[in-house]
């Protein structure tokens, strides 16, 4: 056990005092609090804006007084004036970029008005515009009806609507949406958890390969243990990242005392934390860590350099990816069929478990199954890992390839 | 009998590394491993040391199989240097000798004795990657040693150092075995060979072709080499019958016999020819032996 903790300390240390992953840690707890505080950055940075000038056509001559109280009243700030100019004259002062936007508007039957502005995708100031010509119609009509005020209030009253699931496993509409935040961000967690820390394993042990610093390790201690200390080590380093991440986001929504922040823990369900939810988080985590990182460990020992680990890599991150797919386009309907299907495939399960965990009220022994399958999928991995391993590490040669499994194995065969 | 091998054979798929190896070393003894690129030395330490399990046939040392048990009791040198490039000296060493279950203190301590004995006590702070190769190699020696192991394998510890450096390591070598380690060696200067071991075994395709105290291996190689200096045309002493080979040299010649009575025939033939200088009879260089038994130069 002695020597299991040495290396399990020197993978954890030496990880944890490079440079990359201090640089990592500072940037992403970095930009936790720049995105807290972003609503405040970009109120000081913003250009407050005078209010655009809207000239207007207007051949009635009455209209324009309306439009610019309507738009008042919607507390939008473009102002609505009368233009003696020709539609030619407003367009070219448009390409010259002497007036912002222009509105022709016709009176008929109903109001007919067209919105001229540089480009097409101003949403905002468009949206404005038209919201207010379909107020003035609104009340041009019901003048015209001989409706009051408040029959006019009640023509647009919204009818009440309520969704309401029957299916037991599903949660309520309030309680979903909740959800749905605080699992999305779970599951990105944990997806990049599962890619980063297997991949920084692989790395580690094709570097102790190439740099040949194995044979002495693997002659002073049984790979087995050397393989699963770095596993562990690498392990308890991603959980403390996490961890520095989770507190320096919490910490930096909660000082930052915006109104995003409060909007967003309340979106994101944080308002309403549910420790199972967050238990299954960790879970997860660390059982697609071990899953993946098991494989990563088999992997990464087959190369004789480091350039070649990624090549390598590449059937393992196909599964990570095919398994966040499903997770993400689970998100949306997490009752479909493959997501429950997936969810007991050991590779997939990770995500997609915790998906339909966080997501649904499926009964206990769902997950938990989806737990053994994995537990005893790692158990397998591992013994076949070790197998591999064992042989693995003593291989040099050009050829990376998952051929080259077999010959570890009889490599590191005992007969 | 401390460390034994007895028959081992493994075979990878239908190649056969080593076919029938036994050795056995003393306790306390220095054997030179001698065997062309491939013969399988390297193969036959990694059974040794438990990397690899013999096909056929078991090692042990002390009586007992080698395991990660006997794990700081052992000391390995493998051919292809390793350390890790980008770890300070010191912290490597200490956690090289902590995984042989060496204390950390016992370890800072004999780090910091070691660097001092090879002359290399400021490097303790730098990055092995910034060490000369030669420099590199007197640490990879040190990770070696530093926990004191009983038996210690060696893989070609001289190769690429200088002669004042191989000076160095070669008392330090010296020193352990007088301390009563036993040790194992391959290296392709026989000279190192000659100079530091008791016993020897030399190589081939697996097997081993000669094996015994070097005394032993060259009175059994059955030749020796008679050396003439003298200032005349020898050629015609080749035709004697005894002389299996003739090599002429700058200033006479080196005459092969297997029998000594042919040492005289020579003498009495040579002095007729005129002067002579010069007229020894010498053992044979593991040189010679080598290639004779393996059939080729050592690489």
């Amino acid at each position: 056990m002695h020597s299991f903790w040495i290396i399990f300390k020197q993978a954890f240390m030496m990880k944890a005092r490079t440079k990359s992953f201090i640089i990592t840690t500072i940037i992403v707890a970095a930009a936790f609090f720049l995105l807290a505080n972003l609503p405040n950055i970009i109120e000081s940075f913003g250009d407050d804006e005078e209010g655009q000038v809207l000239h207007v056509i207007d051949e009635s001559g009455e209209l324009v007084p309306q439009l610019q109280a309507q738009l008042e009243q919607s507390q939008s700030d473009i102002q609505a004036m009368p233009t003696e100019m020709s539609e030619e004259e407003l367009q070219q002062g448009i390409t010259e970029g002497t007036i912002e936007s222009y509105l022709v508007i016709e009176e008929g039957d109903t109001l007919s008005a067209r919105y001229v502005s540089e480009s097409a995708n101003e949403m905002g100031a468009g949206s404005d515009v038209e919201n207010a010509v379909q107020a003035i119609q609104t009340a041009q009509t019901a003048e015209r009806l001989g409706l009051s005020g408040t029959e006019v209030g009640e023509l647009f009253m919204p009818a009440e609507f309520e969704r309401e699931a029957v299916s037991d496993s599903s949660k309520t509409e309030e309680e979903l949406s909740q959800a749905r935040g605080l699992v999305y961000v779970l599951i990105l967690l944990i997806y990049v958890a599962v890619i980063y820390y297997p991949n920084m394993i692989a790395m580690e042990v094709a570097n102790e390969k190439s740099s040949r610093v194995m044979e002495i390790l693997i002659s002073s201690v049984s790979p087995v243990k050397h393989m699963f200390a770095k596993i562990a080590g690498i392990g308890t380093l991603g959980i403390v990242q996490m961890m520095i991440f989770g507190i320096a986001g919490y910490f930096a929504f909660k000082t930052s005392g915006s109104d995003m922040a409060e909007g967003f823990f309340s979106v994101m369900g944080f308002s309403e934390i549910k420790v199972s939810t967050f238990l299954f988080a960790v879970l997860f985590f660390l059982l697609g860590y071990f899953l993946y990182a098991v494989l990563a460990a088999l992997l990464g020992s087959l190369v004789s350099r480091t350039e070649d680990v990624q090549q390598l890599m590449l059937p393992m991150m196909f599964l990570i990816i095919i398994s966040s797919f499903i997770a993400f386009s689970g998100i949306g309907m997490p009752e479909a069929n493959y997501v429950t299907v997936s969810s007991f495939i050991p590779f997939f399960a990770p995500l997609v478990m915790f998906l339909r965990v966080g997501m649904l009220d499926i009964p206990l022994w769902e997950p938990l199954l989806s737990i053994a399958i994995m537990l005893l999928t790692i158990g397998v991995l591992g013994w076949f890992g070790a197998r591999v391993y064992r042989g693995g590490v003593l291989m040099y040669g050009s050829s990376q390839s998952l051929k080259d499994i077999g010959k570890a194995i009889r490599l590191g065969n005992k007969k | 009998m401390a460390l034994s091998v007895e028959h081992a054979t493994k075979k990878f798929g239908d190649f056969t590394a080593v076919d029938n190896l036994s050795l056995s070393v003393e306790e306390g003894q220095m054997h030179g491993f001698l065997g062309a690129n491939g013969a399988g030395k390297t193969t036959t330490f990694r059974m040794i040391l438990g990397l690899l399990d013999p096909t056929h046939g078991k090692v042990s040392w002390n009586g007992k199989p080698i395991t990660y048990e006997s794990s700081p009791f052992i000391g390995y040198l493998p051919e292809e240097r390793g350390l890790y490039p980008k770890m300070k000296v010191e912290d490597q060493l200490i956690y090289l000798a902590q995984l042989r279950k060496m204390s950390k203190e016992d370890a800072k301590k004999e780090t910091a004795a070691w660097l001092e004995r090879f002359e290399v006590p400021h490097y303790a702070g730098k990055k092995v990657e910034e060490l000369s190769k030669g420099n590199q190699q007197k640490i990879q020696l040190i990770a070696s040693l530093v926990h004191k192991p009983s038996l210690i394998i060696l893989d070609e510890p001289f190769s690429g150092l200088d002669p004042v450096n191989v000076g160095m390591l070669k008392s330090a070598i010296l020193d352990v075995q007088k301390q009563g380690a036993t040790i194992v060696f391959s290296s392709h200067r026989m000279d190192h060979v000659e100079e530091l071991c008791d016993d020897m075994s030399i190589l081939d395709h697996g097997k081993v072709v000669v094996s015994g105290s070097i005394r032993e291996v060259k009175r059994n190689f059955g030749k020796q080499n008679v050396r003439l200096k003298m200032d005349k045309e020898l050629t015609a002493l080749s035709q004697l019958p005894g002389v299996e080979k003739y090599t002429g040299t700058i200033d006479g010649a080196v005459l092969q016999i297997t029998d000594e009575s042919t040492a005289e025939l020579i003498l009495a033939e040579a002095m007729k020819l005129g002067q002579l200088r010069h007229f020894s009879i010498e053992e044979p260089s593991l040189e010679e032996i080598f290639i004779a038994k393996v059939g080729k130069a050592y690489a």
